[in-house]
This record gives C-alpha cells, structure tokens and sequence, in this order.
C-alpha cells in the first residue's frame, strides 16, 4: 500500500503554458526515506508543491495516505535551504508555531502548554539544541537555525516530512552533521521523508530510494533503490559501494545536463 | 568620552545654530521686521507665554487627533493592500495620485464642507499623515517570504493566522518606523489648515502675527512647532525600539 502516490501528473504554472513537470509517477510506502535529485530548475520544488497540496496537478492524479490531495494537507511538515526562522521569537516559540495552527493542539494549546512545551525541549534536545530554547534565531549558527527549522516541521508529529535542499546553504562538515541528526530523528521515530537535493551523496547516504528527474519539463528518469545496511554511519560515504551509487547517479544527471 | 559626545552632539548642534544666528542678527545689525535675533524672540515668547501656550495646545491636540486617525486608517488600508495582491494593484495608483495633491489646495474644500476651525484642521493632518502609514504596512505584508508561507499553509493556516502570526509582526518594524514620519507630517498638516482656515492654533497666531509685522513671535510659533515635532518623534523612536527591538539586534546585546 503506497502512502504517497503520483499517476501521471503534469504541472502547468500558467494555464496552457510550459510544463514545469510532466507525466511523473511514483510510489512512496510509509516510513519510506525518499531523495529526489536533478538539475537545478527541474521542477523538484514543484513536486513539493503538489504533495502538500499547495497545488492541484494540471494533470494526473496525486494521492496520500488513499485520498487524492484536494487542498493543503495537515499531515506534513515542510523545511527549506533558508531557515526562516520568526526573529520576533524564541528558539521554543519558533518550534512551537505548527502547535498555534494545526488541530488538535491549537484548540488544546492554552491547557497543554507545559506538556507541549516539554516535547518541544526534548526535541530541540534531540537535534542538539538544549540550552538553546530561550535564544533567538539571530543569536543561532547556520546549522543551528537549520536544526530549529527541522524541529518546527516535526512538532505536531507528521507522517510527512518534506525537505527542499534544507542543507544547501550549509558549510561540508555541518552539512553531515546534519546529515547524522535526521538519519537518527527518522531512525528513532520513522516518518515518510521526501527530501529534494541536489547533493548525491547527501541522498545516497540518507535515503532508501533515489529518484534522479530530467530538467524541464521535469519528468522521473531513474529510479534507484539505494541498498546499504542501517543504520548507516558516515564512514559508509568512503566504501566502495558508496562510491558506485553515487557514480551510477551522477553519470544519469551528466545525461541529462548533456542532453 | 566618545559616547558623551555622541549624546551632547545634537545639543551642540542646536546651541551653535542659535548662537550664529544671534551672531549674525547683531554683527550685520538686521532689521527686526526682516530676522528677529534669537534674543528677541525668546523675549516675545516669555512676554506671550500663556497664548503661545494656549495655540499651541490647540495644534497640539488637533495634530494628535489627525494622526490617530491617520495610524487606524493607514492600518486598514496597509493590511488590505499588503495583503491582497489584487487590491495592491487597483488601489495604489489612485494613493499615489491622491498623496501627490498639495494639501494646501485641498484645505478650501475642506472648509467649503466643514467650516472654519478645527475640523479642517484634524483632517488636513490626517491626510497628509496616512500615506507613509499605508506604504509601509502594506510593503511589511507584501515582503513575507513565499517559504514562510508555504510553511504555514501546508498546516493548513488560514490567511487571518497566516497575517496575524507572521505578516502583522513582521510589518510592525515598518508600521513603527512610518509613525515617526506620519507624525511629523501631520504637524504639517494641522498648522497649514490653521494658516488659512482658523482662529486657534500655532499657525493662526503666526499668520496674524505676521501681518502685524510682529516677526518675533512668527518666529517664536516656528520655534514652537519644531520642538513638538522632535519630542513626538523621539517620543515614536523609542516606542518602535521598545516595540521591535527584534528587528534592531547587534550582536551580543538582545532585546
């Protein structure tokens, strides 16, 4: 049973206009970590778009979890390159936001303050944040915004998360560092990930299915099942094997750039 | 030392002004009737103290209540405009003409509608003072980045959360910022009308003091004004510093 599910699906942005994607298919099961990469303007974006609802496919079907998507979906969380942290808050506050919005917490918020409030610390704890609650984003690293943005788009416990190139702004060594904490965050509690990027080692060493798309109109080109034993460590990034999936990605997206 | 100098700079400024000024009245000997020496006007305003006082009470109140108006307006119409790209587009030409017509030339109309006094008075500040409210606002709403949107609507925020947890707060840096501006217009605005269409205020005392040649006191009325309108606008400084001293950060000093 797929949790996630495209039919066919094209995406004009205008009317009638250029395709930004066209006839895409795919299949994600529940608790599946999916990585989708392609050339910059691909239309990967686009494809956030239409799972969480934002947009309505111009054609084809996009389903979740058995319904076909008719607006935005409660059930997902949504992190960016930028952080976009509110300034005007707290590290907590910042986390806390989805809990002002989505039901059930927001009618419960006033009550279950404090209990919220201690599952927003002890996330923050688990992405390596505690003692960080009180500051404000300004007063945070690049990473550690980052760590805040992901936390703000598990609070409320979705069953999807998705990721636009959350890590690109982000220096190599924080970047796998970053790598490590969402590989343990859906280790210990698993979520469906979808995660856009377009660094092959960052999907192969995260994800279990990678899916490379062609540039404009984007469309699926491969689909690779990526299958190394977890959990995985970063030392998995220097075997050999590593090595050959990354490759075999590459040489699909050098096609495509070619082409 | 450097800090000192930096707080003691504006009145050091002032002083050295006045003080040219008086040099300049007695060195070159200038008339009264063309600049009163700062001297003489400081005596004109002790002598006429308590008249002074009472125009300028009436400006006073009569600016506050224009610029009241102007702050709910300019907010409605920002939030309405900064928030709505449709209505962005259909309303700014017509703000943007209606902003560029001199006040002055509408003070008549108002007086045709409303009579002499004080009435044209509140509303001539009002609609000099609205316009920097509305742009800044709306430039507030209008700048949201379109991630922290998505972010929001993917948890199925309505645009009323999506403006009051992240467009209202956001565009307070702005809103705060256009008071200081709004409320110096608006003491523009209160003493042109009273200039031409009123027996109270600052700017009816300098009008009929003026055309009694009595150049001291006109001066003393300008003097008047430019003290309100600094104390209002410091006053607005420190409100937006305390406000969204978020937005003011340097590092290592929060909030």
């Amino acid at each position: 049973m797929s949790f996630v599910k495209f039919e066919n699906v094209d995406l004009a942005y205008a009317p009638g206009g250029a395709l930004a994607i066209e006839n895409v298919s795919l299949d994600v099961r529940e608790g599946e970590f999916v990585a989708v990469v392609g050339p910059s303007g691909c239309g990967k974006s686009t494809l956030m778009k239409l799972i969480s609802g934002l947009r309505m496919p111009s054609g084809g079907y996009v389903y979740v979890d058995g319904r076909q998507v008719g607006g935005p979906l409660k059930i997902v969380g949504m992190a960016f390159q930028n952080a976009n942290l509110l300034p005007w808050r707290t590290t907590l506050d910042n986390v806390m936001l989805p809990l002002e919005i989505v039901e059930p917490y927001r009618s419960t918020l006033k009550k279950e303050r404090v209990r919220y409030e201690a599952e927003a610390r002890q996330l923050l704890a688990r992405v390596g944040l505690a003692g960080f609650e009180d500051k404000y984003p300004w007063e945070l690293s690049g990473g550690m915004q980052q760590r805040a943005s992901i936390c703000r788009a598990l609070i409320h416990q979705p069953r999807l998360l998705m990721l636009d190139e959350p890590f690109g702004a982000l220096d190599a060594f924080t970047r796998e560092e970053l790598w490590c904490m969402l590989r343990d965050l859906w280790q210990q509690q698993p979520f469906t990930v979808i995660l856009v990027t377009h660094d092959l080692r960052e999907a192969v060493f995260l994800a279990d299915t990678v899916y490379v798309m062609s540039k404009r109109p984007g469309r699926i080109l491969v689909r690779r099942e990526i299958d190394l034993p977890r959990p995985r460590d970063l030392d998995v990034t220097y075997t050999d094997r590593f090595a050959g999936y990354v490759h075999e990605l590459r040489e699909h997206i050098g096609r495509v750039r070619a082409a | 030392m450097k800090v000192n100098l930096v707080k003691a700079a504006p009145w050091l400024v002032v002083a050295g002004m006045f003080l040219l000024w008086e040099l300049v009245c007695v060195g070159f000997d200038v008339p009264e009737f063309l600049l009163p020496a700062p001297s003489a006007v400081w005596k004109v305003g002790v002598a006429q103290f308590e008249p002074i006082m009472m125009h300028a009470t009436q400006t006073f109140i009569t600016t506050l209540a224009g610029f009241a108006i102007a702050v709910a307006v300019g907010l409605l119409i920002g939030m309405a405009v900064g928030s709505s790209p449709l209505l962005y587009r259909a309303m700014y030409p017509l703000l943007v003409g209606f902003n560029s017509i001199p006040k002055v030339a509408f003070v008549p109309v108002l007086v045709v509608w409303f009579g002499i006094g004080t009435v044209p008075a509140i509303l001539t500040a009002f609609l000099i003072s609205f316009f920097p409210v509305v742009v800044n606002v709306a430039t507030g709403l209008a700048t949201l980045e379109p991630e922290l949107e998505d972010v929001l609507r993917s948890l199925g925020a309505s645009r009323i959360d999506i403006l009051g947890k992240v467009g209202l707060p956001r565009a307070m840096p702005y809103f705060f910022a256009s008071l200081k501006v709004a409320i110096t217009l608006a003491f523009v605005g209160s003493v042109i009308a009273e200039t031409v269409a009123s027996n109270l205020g600052i700017g009816y005392l300098m009008m009929s003091a003026s055309s009694s040649m009595n150049m001291p006191l006109v001066f003393a009325g300008l003097i008047v004004i430019g003290v309100m309108g600094v104390v209002m606008y410091e006053l607005f400084a420190f409100v937006e510093k305390r406000m969204t001293g978020w937005a003011h950060r340097n590092p290592g000093g929060a909030p």
